[in-house]
């Protein structure tokens, strides 16, 4: 049913290189296509792939992509995949980068802190707190959240409020197909999201000079929740999500500021009252509860008008004008009509 | 040549390190996905690290009596001026590249940079007037501005402070050392008066 699109979001031509797109679709559909081959013979599929991968070329983007240790069913679900359901025409942020280079304070402020520690995050066994405005609350396991659903990938941009950006290929579920399954009431107005605070697996937890407070909270307007490009992620780049990146489920939304995309959520709630989110409650004068990626709205620190794609270097530092709405205006610019964006930041 | 020129003569490439390390990760495209980001924040703290090794002199040599100790002093501090336009500069040019406007508008609006600014300027004013010469022509003047380096590490720290999105504790530490120089500076002045 979904959308097959190509042609909106994609951002002008000039700033793409369309061999390596080509090279990295290529490579990314013949992975994906053996991975489903594969299924758990993962083995033989990784050994293969890294000699391909050699062979091609010196692309960043070309760099061996190890398999990401996890729960067989999960791995199994995510890698039978449905490829290409919504791309771009950019290239992609190298898989190198987009694992090592990552805000997830639970694990340390510095961006290779989480590659660095996120090691003793356990995602297996998990389950998730399903409870508020729905018909059918409790606390399931993860595997039956996921079971009904086929699997998607989703390549969106992901813009930081801290002005850089990345090009990602999650494979998830849209957020509406799982909040339809607990039916929420007709009083759920609002869709809260709780990350795991145990600090003996967070150990950014224990910080003691932050300002933030555990655990972290995010959350959408339902309509915002039910929009189809709100994904719920459990994989990244044909392979189960690594820790670092929020495993084993996480939101992504990708017309926000990347902090609303909330990781390794063990509870959704549905309410009829505006959640309070961790960044608001810090700083209610610098983030907001929307959170829209707009160049029109500075943040109080800096400017918004530009982003850096990453990776960049010194002297191509890839610097690119950013969108409204990230570049997703005419899939979710509706959803604020009538709204002044600059108060509702 | 005496023993303090001598060891000046290796300090003096020692602070140069920190600048050929970065220039050299940049090279080898090794300051990660961001590199306009990395640099700007390594010559930022290195400018910070200078400034407060230039404010250690004054109570080491009380601490240890080496009084030569004072030779670095000046140093020490054009090289936290040095780190801070190169700072600057790698803002202007990997972050903004070179849109002017957009500095001045951080200028106005952006209260972490207007106080960097100012640190910055008095840092200038500062190295412009540390010559031999300039101590002379200035005479009592010359300590009455110089103090002003102070301020201009209370306003780097604020700067820190001001940047930093939610984990204060880098410049915590930083402003806590900044303390501890800050007291001995002032128990040296309540002495001073006793005596
Ligand atoms: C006009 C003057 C200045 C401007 C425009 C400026 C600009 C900046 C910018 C843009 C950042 C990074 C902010 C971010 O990523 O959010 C930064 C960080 C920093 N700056 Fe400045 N700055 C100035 C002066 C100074 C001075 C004079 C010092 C020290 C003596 C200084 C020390 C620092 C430090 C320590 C950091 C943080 C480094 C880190 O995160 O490790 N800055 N500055």
């Amino acid at each position: 049913m979904l959308l097959k699109i190509k042609k909106h979001s994609d951002i002008g031509s000039s700033e793409i290189t369309p061999e390596h797109i080509y090279h990295d679709r290529r490579r990314f559909m013949q992975q994906s296509g053996r991975f489903a081959l594969a299924g758990l013979g993962l083995m033989l599929a990784g050994c293969s792939q890294e000699g391909e991968a050699k062979a091609i070329s010196k692309q960043p983007q070309d760099g061996v992509i190890p398999s990401q240790p996890g729960p067989e069913w999960l791995k199994k679900q995510v890698l039978a995949f449905n490829p290409d359901v919504y791309t771009t025409t950019e290239a992609l942020t190298p898989h190198q980068v987009v694992t090592s280079y990552n805000n997830f304070y639970e694990f340390g402020t510095g961006k290779g802190d989480p590659l660095r520690n996120a090691h003793s995050l356990k995602t297996d066994p998990w389950s998730v707190v399903v409870e508020g405005e729905v018909a059918k609350p409790g606390r399931y396991h993860l595997e039956d959240i996921l079971k009904p659903h086929g699997m998607e990938e989703r390549i969106y941009r992901l813009r930081c409020v801290e002005a850089w950006s990345m090009v990602i290929p999650w494979i998830g579920i849209p957020l509406a197909n799982i909040l339809k399954q607990f039916e929420p009431t007709s009083k759920a107005r609002f869709v809260e999201f709780t990350t795991l605070h145990d600090p003996e697996q967070m150990p950014g937890q224990k910080a003691s000079f932050g300002s933030l407070d555990w655990p972290y909270v995010e959350g959408l307007r339902i309509d915002e929740a039910m929009n189809p490009l709100t994904l719920m992620a459990t994989g990244l780049y044909g392979d189960i999500l690594p820790n670092q990146n929020g495993a084993p489920f996480r939101l992504v939304v990708p017309w926000k500021y990347g902090f609303k995309s909330i990781k390794s959520i063990v509870k959704i709630r549905l309410t009829e009252q505006q959640p309070k989110t961790t960044w608001e409650t810090s700083a209610p004068q610098e983030y907001g509860f929307y959170a829209n990626v707009n160049p029109a709205v500075d943040h109080p620190r800096w400017s918004q008008k530009h982003e850096r794609r990453l990776p960049g270097t010194l002297l191509a530092p890839n610097r690119i004008e950013t969108q409204p709405f990230n570049g997703y205006g005419e899939e979710v610019a509706d959803l604020y009509k009538g709204m002044d964006l600059t108060r509702f930041y | 040549m005496d023993r303090v020129a001598n060891i000046k003569l290796a300090v003096f490439p020692l602070s140069l390190f920190p600048l050929a390390d970065l220039i050299i990760k940049a090279l080898e495209n090794n300051l990660g996905p961001d590199p306009a980001s990395a640099l700007t924040h390594g010559l930022g703290e290195w400018a910070l690290i200078f400034l407060l090794l230039s404010l250690a002199i004054s109570p080491a040599r009380r601490l240890t009596g080496i009084g030569k100790l004072i030779r670095f002093r000046r140093m020490l501090g054009l090289f936290a001026l040095f780190y801070a336009v190169l700072h600057l500069l790698a803002y202007l040019a990997f972050m903004l590249s070179w849109e002017w406007l957009t500095l001045l508008e951080d200028l106005y609006k952006r209260s972490y940079i207007i106080v960097g600014a100012f640190s910055l300027s008095i840092l200038v004013a500062l190295g412009v007037t540390s010559t031999k010469k300039m101590m002379k022509r200035l005479g009592k003047q010359w300590l009455q501005l110089h103090r002003l380096v102070y301020v201009a590490a209370v306003l780097a720290v604020i700067h820190f402070l001001w940047l930093v999105k939610s984990d204060y504790t880098e410049p915590v530490i930083y402003g806590a050392l900044l303390a501890i120089l800050l007291l001995l500076r002032a128990r040296v002045f309540s002495f001073g008066r006793k005596r």
